[in-house]
């Protein structure tokens, strides 16, 4: 979107990143909250508001890693399959967007992991989510550490899991930079 | 048969082409030289629109190809485009950089497509090179597979800029040989080059290009012993000794 021919397109996706990049977290998980509400006049759950502003926030970061990515890949494969035949659409989808995948799966990787410690702040607003499971616990059974090191263990087991998996893909995808 | 009429392209307020005129005939050869800057990679790169020319017409085969209204996609379906870079598909086996075109955007079934691809494989003489990644091939391997994928949608011109400039010494010769070939089997070409020697051997004319125009024309013979121009005469002093 930032890279959009179109001024208005570009600027209101420019703002949106830089709103979200420099305001923490936890201000727009409130924003949200208390906002939404109040502008849509509906009853969200807050379930909802805490994936709504996780979401906003995460998909920010992802897309300005996912330009990095595509305006990574050198002019001459857009110009090399332009050259061809092949539509822009088309150009994009074959021969672009698997290279720029390809550059940007570490940064993504981090991205994700990222993503799930931040789901802890979401607790703030009530949601029953692992940190707030793990207040309660402590609040509940009057043990100190022990929730909060049970908690870092599930959270290390989910980033865990998911850094194995990235470094399969990362292998699979590697295939062609061998000689 | 490509008509060029009084193309003018600027860059800003650079003016970059300053009114082209030329034609080229089915099955010709044309060769364009030329000093750095004088515009040679803009005119080719006009003639399949990935420039936009500013001002003036192209004309192929009846059509002119700068008018809003014509498919772009469609003109460089016909048009093949060789880089200097290459511009292979890393991420693609040789063998599906050459189909992917012909697969996606011709429709071709599968197998014809790869039939196809290895025909022009065993004409670029890299047969054997069918399943692996252009990462793993030297520069000439890779440009003469880079010519193989613009020959495998079937063009009806072949644009060649600068082929060999990136090349080790040692393998220009086996480039410049798959573009000989093409040549004595009629293909419309127009090829920039700084290898004066095979512009003679395969050219039928030869365009010196100079500050954004054509200079001078004329066959390899007339232009490189008999130069009209003074600017021609002292490009060519300077790059044949
Ligand atoms: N995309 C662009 N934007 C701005 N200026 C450009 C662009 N492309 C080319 N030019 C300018 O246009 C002029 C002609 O460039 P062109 O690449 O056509 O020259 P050339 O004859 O191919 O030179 P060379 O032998 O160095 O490849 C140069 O001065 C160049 O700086
Ligand atoms: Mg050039």
């Amino acid at each position: 979107m930032r890279r959009s021919k179109i001024k208005v397109v570009r600027w209101i996706s420019i703002a949106y990143v830089e709103f979200i990049r420099g305001t923490p977290l936890l201000a727009q998980v409130y924003l949200v909250y208390v906002g939404l509400p109040m502008l849509t006049q509906l009853n969200i759950p807050d379930f909802t508001t805490g994936a709504i502003a996780l979401t906003i926030h995460a998909s920010a970061y992802i897309s300005e890693t996912m330009r990095s990515g595509i305006e990574a890949v050198p002019y001459g494969q857009s110009e090399a399959a332009r050259s061809l035949g092949m539509n822009s659409r088309r150009t994009m989808l074959d021969i672009i967007l698997p290279q720029a995948f390809k550059n940007i799966l570490p940064a993504l990787g981090n991205q994700f992991i990222g993503n799930i410690k931040d789901s802890s702040l979401v607790s703030v607003i009530g949601i029953a989510e692992l940190m707030y499971e793990t207040t309660t616990v402590r609040g509940t059974t009057a043990l100190g550490l022990e929730p909060i090191i049970v908690c870092s263990l599930i959270y290390l087991v989910l980033t865990l899991t998911l850094t194995r998996l990235l470094t399969f893909i990362e292998r699979r995808l590697k295939s062609s930079d061998h000689r | 048969m490509i008509t060029v009429k009084h193309l003018y392209k600027s860059f800003k307020s650079h003016e970059v082409l300053n009114d082209i005129n030329c034609t080229i005939h089915d099955g010709e050869v044309i060769v364009i030289i030329g000093p750095s800057g004088s515009g040679k990679s803009t005119l080719l790169r006009c003639l399949n629109l990935l420039e936009t020319p500013t001002r003036g017409s192209i004309i192929i085969d009846e059509q002119d190809i700068t008018n809003q209204k014509v498919n772009i996609d469609q003109v460089r379906e016909k048009m093949g485009m060789v880089f200097q870079q290459f511009n292979l598909f890393p991420h693609k086996t040789v063998i599906k950089n050459i189909c992917h075109a012909p697969i996606r955007v011709k429709k071709m079934k599968r197998g014809d497509a790869e039939q196809l691809g290895m025909d022009l494989l065993s004409k670029v003489g890299l047969r054997d090179k069918k399943d692996v990644y252009p990462i793993t091939l030297s520069g000439g391997q890779q440009q003469r597979i880079a010519i193989a994928r613009a020959l495998a949608m079937q063009p009806t011109a072949m644009l060649f800029d600068e082929p060999t400039s990136a090349l080790d010494p040692e393998m220009v010769s086996e480039v410049l040989a798959v573009i000989k070939d093409l040549a004595k089997e009629g293909m419309t070409m127009v090829i920039v080059t700084h290898e004066m020697g095979f512009a003679k051997e395969v050219g039928d004319r030869i365009l010196f290009m100079d500050g954004g125009q054509i200079v001078e024309e004329n066959t390899p013979e007339e232009l490189f012993h008999h130069p009209q121009h003074a600017r021609t005469q002292n490009f060519l002093s300077k790059i044949l000794h």
